[in-house]
């Protein structure tokens, strides 16, 4: 075995896959093409509630190239589920606009097309019920929240301390639905053969959707193969499984062949899940030097008829400043709509939106800088389970942003720096994001041409999980990287957790870790020597996961954004955003990077652009295209800076590290409408901050 | 309806029988198997399609393949020379301008196309003088490559590995 002065962990590495991006030869899921493969193009539900009542499909049916027309009336029973968006074409019901309620199946895509287009669907329409409210009256308590979170807490007595409080901020915000939209849109290529389906799935979790997917065809998961080499994005939308890759392995056991399902970006919009609007009332109760007494934050969110999907948006608000007296609750209604799901920090970043502008209206209140006012808050110990944090740096951060951000300088009066037509402010907002661990299994192989194969069913979805996992495994190994090669993205490896919650490397690092110091031990036993046949050794982590230490473990972060505001035009520009983040050992600084900026990207995005808008009268999405559901483009994106603190975290895994796929962009949307307020003296509850909100 | 054709991709002729509704897009992934260029809408507003026709950028998911058989075409498994990686490819890497790697090769063909209009003298919106030739400053770089779309938000190291190129 061969010795290295080299420690890959902490090394600014290139990616590992970065060549097979740049000459196009990375293959993503639609791009399999196997012998006697064909096309689907599903049809959607153009009632938002009733039924299919008959399906005509004659004039499809006469397309050249036509193979099959499939819809409930003939689909292949599927075993019974509890997850009813999987229980595809087995029903007559439709539980909201955009639904698959048939696909046509051809030997080409424009045949495919055509037919879909050719085939009538009658339906039985019924009244529907798309628009969230505070005061719906189906509003109800779920019995938890993602992902398995009490509903409501309450500790002491939040009304009566709101009720003394000297000074008091009560204010409701909202944030409209918001689609993931990952560039690579949803695609699965489904083929069954003797032996059961293998599926090319874009995928967040190759072991989870084959769990999702076996028992709905009464198969074991050894019968379904899921491979997902590169993933174009998920940002939790290919977390779970969705309709498509249900429908997909179910028309090719129908025609008997192989078949090619893309989901258009249109579909995306009632298909893929999305986060659901919200509407948050916060009350903050005070002294009048900013320590906060009360906290409430009450949290109203939609889900479908078809299954209940609870986000957790007021969880964060539970640990992250301390004060005697707090509530925080969610409320769901269940309407004629898509079914909402994970979206970048589901419930982080809507309600730090909420908290973290709240506090800026506090801070303006008692005459108190931002700044200064988070610190005064800052808790000993966690205030929701009353835990010690393993690590807790949002102070650092704090500090660290003001110093590079030239904070200190800031004059506090609002709507008071105009430089030619543009209103200039400032805004200042925290961040945080628990630090998850799940179980997983990883295999170590030594080969006996000196390389070394680390195999784990993990997935990259261009967070960069096999560059870090090259880099951890190789230091394990105490080998150059180079001769290191990790395999993922394929269930028939061992079995790991999905690339959600930002634990995928706490996770999947601790496998590779324990699995390459097996391997380490096992060389050791044979005295270096590789035997002809190789060496390999494999860990599970399940026990290791659950006997951890009990600590509250969360990252931290602080955003800073400066915003130009056209005072005609109310056009908002953001013209610095600057993040330092304390998220445990940072295992590669050059993808952790573009992580954090990727992330605060999006929150910029969330802050100025993007609302998917409901249309009552027909009860779906209306701007369903990247047209009219604007994300930042580059022009959008000027100055943009992340840094990190250090921070050694004993308590966490064996790389010291926090997750950081998601906490860029928690926090962000309140720095800059807080920021906006700065600039204009506007307070901006409602997101995005269009040019209507600050037009008077 | 059906047409004979002979398609020039990337140097290399493809005698072909496409459907006369079908994409340059699709004719490349589906009957080429040249995946590298991405369908990211359809629509021509991501601009994960793009490719080079005859030297100039454009949308594939908007372009019928029956318009483009006179033309030569190059997608990103041609912009590597016979000397390996092109410059772009090379700064891609190096700055980290992608996260998953799916808008990328668009990027790459748009970035090639983008230079080429910049050295012919084309100005763009934020260019002070249209007359004089454009400088590519970050400014310009973020406003000519504004029609590709990147969800991860590498957009910092797409415009520092252009001007790099660029320099």
């Amino acid at each position: 075995m061969t010795t290295t002065e080299i420690t890959y962990v902490g090394s600014p590495i290139d990616r590992v896959d970065g060549l097979e991006k740049v000459t196009g030869r990375a293959r993503y899921a639609s791009e399999h093409n196997p012998r006697d493969l064909t096309y689907a193009a599903p049809v959607q539900a153009t009632i938002a509630r009733g039924e299919v009542k008959g399906m005509d499909a004659g004039a499809a049916l006469k397309v050249p190239g036509m193979i099959a027309v499939i819809w409930h009336g003939n689909a292949p029973r599927l075993a019974p589920s509890d997850a009813a968006e999987l229980s595809v074409l087995q029903s007559p019901r439709v539980a909201y606009r955009g639904q698959y309620v048939a696909v046509a199946i051809a030997e080409t895509l424009e045949a495919a097309r055509e037919a879909a287009a050719l085939l009538r669907v009658e339906y039985s329409e019924e009244a529907h019920d798309v628009e969230l409210r505070a005061d719906h009256p189906r509003l109800y308590r779920p019995d938890h929240v993602n992902p398995r979170l009490p509903a409501d807490d309450v500790r002491g007595d939040p009304d009566a301390a709101l009720a003394s409080a000297p000074v008091v901020v009560d204010a409701t915000y909202t944030t409209p639905a918001e689609h993931n939209n990952p560039m690579e849109p949803h695609a699965t290529v489904a083929e069954w053969d003797g032996g059961g389906l293998t599926v090319h799935d874009s995928t967040q979790g190759p072991t989870a959707l084959r769990g999702q997917l076996a028992p709905l065809f009464g198969m074991p998961p050894e019968q379904v193969r899921i491979i997902s080499p590169h993933v174009g994005g998920g940002f939790g939308s290919k977390g779970l499984a969705h309709p498509h890759v249900v429908l997909a392995a179910l028309a090719a056991k129908q025609v008997g062949r192989p078949v090619k399902l893309t989901v258009t970006r249109r579909e995306m919009f009632a298909v893929t899940g999305y986060r659901t609007p919200t509407i948050q009332r916060v009350r903050l109760g005070a002294e009048e030097d900013g320590r906060l007494i009360a906290i409430s934050h009450e949290a109203c969110e939609q889900s479908s008829t078809i299954a209940e999907f609870a986000e957790q948006t007021t969880v964060a608000t539970r640990m992250m400043y301390a004060a005697p007296h707090r509530r925080t609750t969610h409320r769901l209604v269940r309407l004629d709509v898509p079914t909402p799901s994970w979206m970048r920090a589901p419930g982080e970043a809507p309600g730090m939106f909420a908290l973290e502008s709240a506090m800026d209206e506090l801070a303006v209140a008692c005459g108190v800088d931002p700044v200064e006012l988070r610190v005064r808050n800052e808790p000993a110990t966690d205030p929701d389970t009353g835990l010690p944090f393993s690590s807790r740096n949002l102070v650092a951060c704090l500090r660290e942003g003001a110093r590079r951000f030239g904070w200190d300088a800031r004059d506090p009066r609002p709507g008071v720096r105009r430089r030619g037509g543009l209103l200039y402010g400032t805004g200042v907002a925290s961040s945080t994001y628990p630090a998850y661990r799940s179980p997983s299994q990883a295999s170590a192989r030594a080969e006996p041409d000196g390389t070394f194969t680390v195999r784990i069913a993990a997935a990259d979805l261009g967070t960069g999980a096999r560059t870090v996992l090259t880099q951890i495994a190789a230091d394990t190994l105490r080998a150059p990287a180079e001769r290191v090669r990790v395999e993922i993205g394929d269930s028939a490896l061992p079995q790991a957790s999905i690339a959600g919650g930002s634990m995928g490397t706490a996770s999947w690092g601790t496998a590779v870790v324990r699995a390459c110091e097996a391997l380490v031990r096992e060389l050791e036993r044979t005295g270096g020597v590789v035997p002809p046949g190789g060496a390999e050794a494999s860990a599970a982590t399940a026990e290791e996961v659950r006997g951890q230490e009990k600590y509250a473990r969360h990252a931290f972060g602080a955003q800073f954004a400066e915003v130009a505001v056209d005072a005609d035009t109310g056009e908002t520009r953001v013209t610095r955003l600057l993040g330092v983040f304390a998220a445990g050992r940072i295992v590669n600084p050059k993808t952790a990077r573009s992580q954090f900026v990727g992330g605060m990207t999006m929150g910029l995005s969330m802050a100025l652009f993007e609302e998917s808008v409901m249309d009552a009268r027909f009860g779906d999405y209306l701007n369903n295209d990247l047209a009219q559901y604007h994300i930042a483009a580059n022009a959008d994106v000027r100055d943009i800076e992340a840094f990190w603190v250090e921070e050694d975290d004993p308590h966490l895994n064996p790389m010291g590290t926090k997750g950081i796929g998601e906490i860029g962009i928690v926090g962000t949307a309140a720095a800059v409408a807080n920021a906006v307020h700065h600039a204009t003296g506007i307070r901006v509850r409602d997101l995005p901050i269009r040019l209507d909100r600050l037009v008077r | 309806m059906t047409v004979d054709l002979q398609l020039s991709v990337n140097e290399q002729i493809y005698p072909l029988t496409v459907d006369t509704r079908e994409t340059l897009l699709d004719t490349l992934r589906e009957r080429l198997d040249l995946a590298g260029s991405k369908k990211g809408c359809d629509h021509g507003q991501c601009g994960s399609c793009t490719v080079l026709v005859d030297g100039r950028r454009v949308k594939s998911c908007l372009t019928l393949t029956v318009t483009v058989d006179d033309q030569p075409i190059t997608t990103v498994e041609g912009l590597a020379g016979e000397d390996g990686l092109h410059p772009l490819q090379r700064a891609f890497i190096e700055h980290d301008a992608f996260q998953c790697g799916y808008c990328t090769p668009g990027q790459l063909c748009s970035a090639a196309g983008m230079l080429a209009e910049a050295a012919r003298g084309w100005p763009s919106a934020v260019t002070p003088d249209v007359a004089a030739d454009p400088v590519l400053g970050e400014e310009e770089i973020r406003e000519r490559m504004s029609g590709n779309l990147c969800r991860c938000g590498a957009y910092p190291g797409i415009v520092a590995a252009i001007e790099e190129v660029a320099r």
